[in-house]
C-alpha cells in the first residue's frame, strides 16, 4: 500500500431524513476514501443514495436532510462540523461541483465572463484584469471554440455541450483539488457525452484533480473512473478497481446488475434480470438490504447485516466471503 | 432474423416528410423583416418493417426519431409522404373513420410512464380504457376478466387495478403502459424510448417483457432509441437518423460490424461502453447543428472527416448497399478507407 493520505476521507456517513412517520435512514454507514488525482465512481439506482452522498460531501444537503453520524475529512481536517460561512470558503475553493442541468447551474442573467470573474475573485486574491486573463483561460482549457468571442455571451447562447464546458470552467476556477460530478452527462446526447468524458479525464491528468463522478451510467463509469463503489438501498454493496467490478463483480447485485445491461456484440434472447425493485427507505429489510432479491441467500443474510469485506480484488458487502464462514 | 424475400411488410413508409411553422409572429416578422422559419424534422424517409421483426431508428436528440412515431400513429399529419399499414395507405386524406379499424392495431408506448398515465384514474380504467372506445367487449364482468388477464400478461397481478398509478414504481408503472397499448389486441407498437426513463436493472425487465410479448403475440415493434446498445439488442433492422433524414439502415449485425456511414462511424466509437475501462478514445469534435438552419449539401458534412466540395453541395440520396442502404457521397464514391471488421466484444478472445 502507498502512504499517500487520502485526499478525502469519508468514515460511517449517515444521513437521516425526520419525517413525521419517522426517521429516513437514506444513507446508512458509507466509508469511502479518495485519493488525489483519482477518480472515484460511484453509481447506483435512483434512491440509492449516490447524489446525497455527493450532496454530503460539499456541505449542500437540503434540510430536513442531515449528517446524523460519521465524519468527512478533506485532507485530514474534518469538513462536515464546520459554520455555513467556513464551509463556502472550502466549497468552490478546495471542492468544486458540477451538476447535471447545465443551465440551472448557471446564472441566465449574467455573462459568462462575469460568472468567471465574480467567482474567481471570491477565491482568489488577484486584480480584475487577471481575473479576466484566468477566465479566457479557463474558457480555453475546457474547449470552447472562439472563446474569446464566446466570453461575453449568456448561457442560452451556447448548446448544452457547451454549456456543460462552462459550468467545469466554473467549478475550475479556483483550481479545487476535487470536483464532485453529480451525472454530468446525463443530459447530454452521446457524441457530446464522450467530448465531456474525455474532457474531465484530461483535466484530472494535468491538474491532478481529484473527481467523485456520480452516475448512473455504467459505460461512463467504466470509460472513467479507477476505481468504483456501487451503492444499493442506502449503503456501499461493492467497492474495487473499475475493471475488476465491471468484469469480475463479487457481489450478487454488481453481477445482476452488470447482467443487466445490454451490450453491443453480446447476443443474448433475454438480459440478467433482478427481480423485484429496490426497496423504499421506509422498508429496507433486515439483514442484507439486497437479500428478498438474491439469488444467493443463505441464513445469515436474513439475519445480520453485512459489512464490506475482502472479496478478491474487490471488497463487498456480502456473507458469501465471510472468511469464518458459517454458511448455514 | 427472416431472410429471403420479405413478404409480409407490416408497415411501409415512403418519402415522409413533416415540417415544423417556428416562426417568430406574424407583428414581429414584419417588424424586424424576417422571413418564416420552417423546422424540417423529417424530411424524406423510407423504410419499412416486416412482421414480427423490431425496428430501430437511432438519433441523438433533435434528429426527428420521436417526430416518426407520433406521425406513424397519427398524433402528427405528415407535411408529405406515404405510410402504408398493411397495404393500406393511411395519410392526411383519410377520415377518422375510415382510420379507427387501422388505429387500433395500432398502439403507443412512452417514454415517461409517469406522464403518459393518468394520475386521477384507477388502473383498473386505464387499461380498460381502449378496449371501451373500440367496443371490443360490451359486459362489465368480460371488460374485468380481460383487464386482469392483461396484467398478468405484463408481469402485474390482477389485484393491482384497484390501485392508482402512484402506487407503482416506474418500471411497474411502464408495464401498465404496455397492457393498456396491448389491450385493443394491436399489431404494431410504436415504443418511443420506453426504457430511457428506467433504471438499468429495471430496463432489462422491460426489454426481456417485450421480447416475450413480441413471441407470445407475433408483434411488430418500432422502437425509438438514443441508446444503441438497447437497440442492438431488441432490433432486426436498425436506422440511424442526422437532422431528418435516415443516413444508414441495415441489418443489425451489418450496420454494427460493418458501420458505412461516417456519422454511424462516430456514434460507434462514441458510446462510454463497458468494455471501454482503461481505453483512450478519440471524441469527435463538433455537435448536431441547429436543425432550422441545416448546413447544405449533406447535413453531416461539417462533422464529417471525408466531406470535399459534392458533399457540401448535393444532398446524397440513399444507394444501395450489401445488407442495407447509406446516404452518402463518399461511400459511393469509395473515398472511405475500408475500415477492419469491428470485433464485437464476445468475438475478442
Amino acid at each position: 500500500m502507498t502512504s499517500i493520505p487520502p485526499l478525502l476521507e469519508v468514515r460511517n456517513l449517515r444521513i437521516e431524513f425526520p419525517t413525521r412517520h419517522g426517521t429516513l435512514v437514506a444513507v446508512d454507514d458509507i466509508s469511502l476514501q479518495i485519493n488525489p488525482g483519482e477518480v472515484l465512481g460511484v453509481v447506483g439506482e435512483s434512491g440509492a443514495g449516490k447524489s446525497l452522498t455527493g450532496a454530503a460531501i460539499i456541505g449542500l444537503l437540503e434540510p430536513p436532510g442531515r449528517i446524523a453520524a460519521g465524519e468527512i475529512r478533506l485532507e485530514g481536517n474534518r469538513i462536515d462540523n464546520l459554520p455555513y460561512e467556513k464551509m463556502r470558503r472550502i466549497r468552490g475553493r478546495s471542492i468544486g461541483a458540477i451538476f447535471q442541468d447545465p443551465l440551472t447551474s448557471l446564472n441566465p442573467l449574467y455573462t459568462v465572463r462575469e460568472q468567471l470573474t465574480e467567482t474567481i475573485l471570491t477565491h482568489e486574491d488577484i486584480n480584475k484584469a487577471k481575473a479576466d486573463a484566468r477566465a479566457l483561460e479557463l474558457l480555453v482549457e475546457v474547449g470552447i471554440p472562439a472563446a474569446a468571442e464566446r466570453i461575453d455571451s449568456y448561457p442560452h447562447q451556447f448548446s448544452g455541450g457547451m454549456r456543460q464546458r462552462v459550468v467545469i470552467a466554473l467549478a475550475l476556477c479556483a483550481r479545487p483539488k476535487l470536483i464532485i460530478a453529480d451525472e454530468p452527462t446525463t443530459a447530454l446526447d452521446v457524441s457530446i457525452q464522450a467530448q465531456i468524458i474525455s474532457l474531465l479525464k484530461r483535466l484530472c491528468r494535468e491538474n491532478g484533480t481529484a473527481v467523485m463522478l456520480v452516475t448512473h451510467d455504467m459505460g461512463v463509469i467504466a470509460e472513467t473512473a479507477d476505481r468504483v463503489a456501487v451503492m444499493y438501498a442506502g449503503r456501499i454493496a461493492e467497492i474495487g478497481p473499475v475493471r475488476d467490478v465491471v468484469k469480475n463483480p463479487k457481489h450478487p447485485y454488481t453481477k445482476g446488475l452488470m447482467g443487466s445491461i445490454p451490450m453491443i456484440g453480446e447476443d443474448v434472447e433475454n438480459l440478467t434480470q433482478i427481480d423485484g425493485t429496490m426497496p423504499r427507505l421506509t422498508e429496507i429489510p433486515p439483514g442484507c438490504a439486497f437479500n428478498p432479491r438474491c439469488t444467493e441467500r443463505f441464513g445469515r443474510c436474513e439475519r445480520d447485516r453485512p459489512d464490506l469485506m475482502d472479496a478478491g480484488s474487490t471488497r463487498a458487502a456480502c456473507w458469501l466471503y465471510d472468511r469464518e464462514g458459517d454458511h448455514g | 432474423m427472416a431472410e429471403g424475400p420479405a413478404t409480409d411488410i407490416v408497415l411501409r413508409v415512403t418519402g415522409l416528410k413533416r415540417y415544423f411553422d417556428v416562426s417568430a409572429p406574424f407583428l414581429n416578422r414584419l417588424l424586424s423583416g424576417s422571413g418564416r422559419q420552417i423546422l424540417k424534422a423529417v424530411d424524406g424517409v423510407d423504410f419499412e418493417i416486416a412482421r414480427g421483426q423490431t425496428f430501430s431508428i437511432v438519433g441523438e436528440s433533435g434528429c426527428g426519431k420521436s417526430t416518426i412515431a407520433r406521425l406513424i400513429v397519427g398524433l402528427h399529419q405528415p407535411s408529405g409522404g406515404e405510410i402504408e399499414f398493411e397495404g393500406n395507405a393511411i395519410s392526411a386524406e383519410s377520415s377518422r373513420k375510415a382510420m379507427a379499424p387501422f388505429r387500433k392495431k395500432l398502439q403507443m408506448i412512452f417514454q415517461d410512464p409517469y406522464a403518459s398515465l393518468n394520475p386521477r384514474w384507477r388502473v383498473f380504467d386505464i387499461i380498460a380504457e381502449p378496449i371501451r372506445a373500440y367496443d371490443l367487449i360490451d359486459n362489465n364482468a368480460d371488460i374485468a376478466e380481460r383487464v386482469g388477464e392483461l396484467l398478468s400478461h405484463v408481469g402485474l397481478n390482477p389485484k393491482d387495478g384497484v390501485k392508482y398509478p402512484h402506487e407503482f414504481s416506474g418500471g411497474q408503472r411502464q408495464r401498465i403502459s404496455i397492457a393498456r397499448a396491448l389491450a385493443s389486441e394491436p399489431e404494431f407498437l410504436v415504443c418511443d424510448e420506453p426504457t430511457s426513463a428506467l433504471d438499468v436493472s429495471v430496463q432489462a425487465q422491460i426489454l426481456n417483457l417485450m421480447k416475450q410479448l413480441q413471441r407470445d403475440f407475433r408483434l411488430t415493434y418500432l422502437f425509438i432509441s438514443h441508446n444503441l446498445a438497447v437497440v442492438y439488442h431488441i432490433s432486426d433492422h436498425v436506422a440511424v437518423m442526422y437532422l431528418g433524414r435516415i443516413c444508414e439502415v441495415a441489418d443489425k449485425k451489418t450496420l454494427f460490424r460493418r458501420p458505412l456511414h461516417p456519422y454511424t462511424r462516430l456514434l460507434l466509437d462514441t458510446i462510454p461502453d463497458l468494455g471501454m475501462t482503461g481505453r483512450e478514445r478519440s471524441p469527435v469534435a463538433g455537435e448536431v447543428p441547429n436543425p432550422i438552419n441545416p448546413p447544405g449539401g449533406c447535413a453531416f458534412h461539417p462533422r464529417c472527416p471525408h466531406a470535399n466540395d459534392r458533399c457540401r453541395t448535393e444532398r446524397p440520396e440513399p444507394i444501395k448497399v450489401p445488407g442495407g442502404r447509406v446516404a452518402c457521397h463518399a461511400v459511393e464514391e469509395n473515398r472511405i478507407p475500408q475500415e477492419t471488421e469491428r470485433p464485437l466484444p464476445d468475438e475478442e478472445t
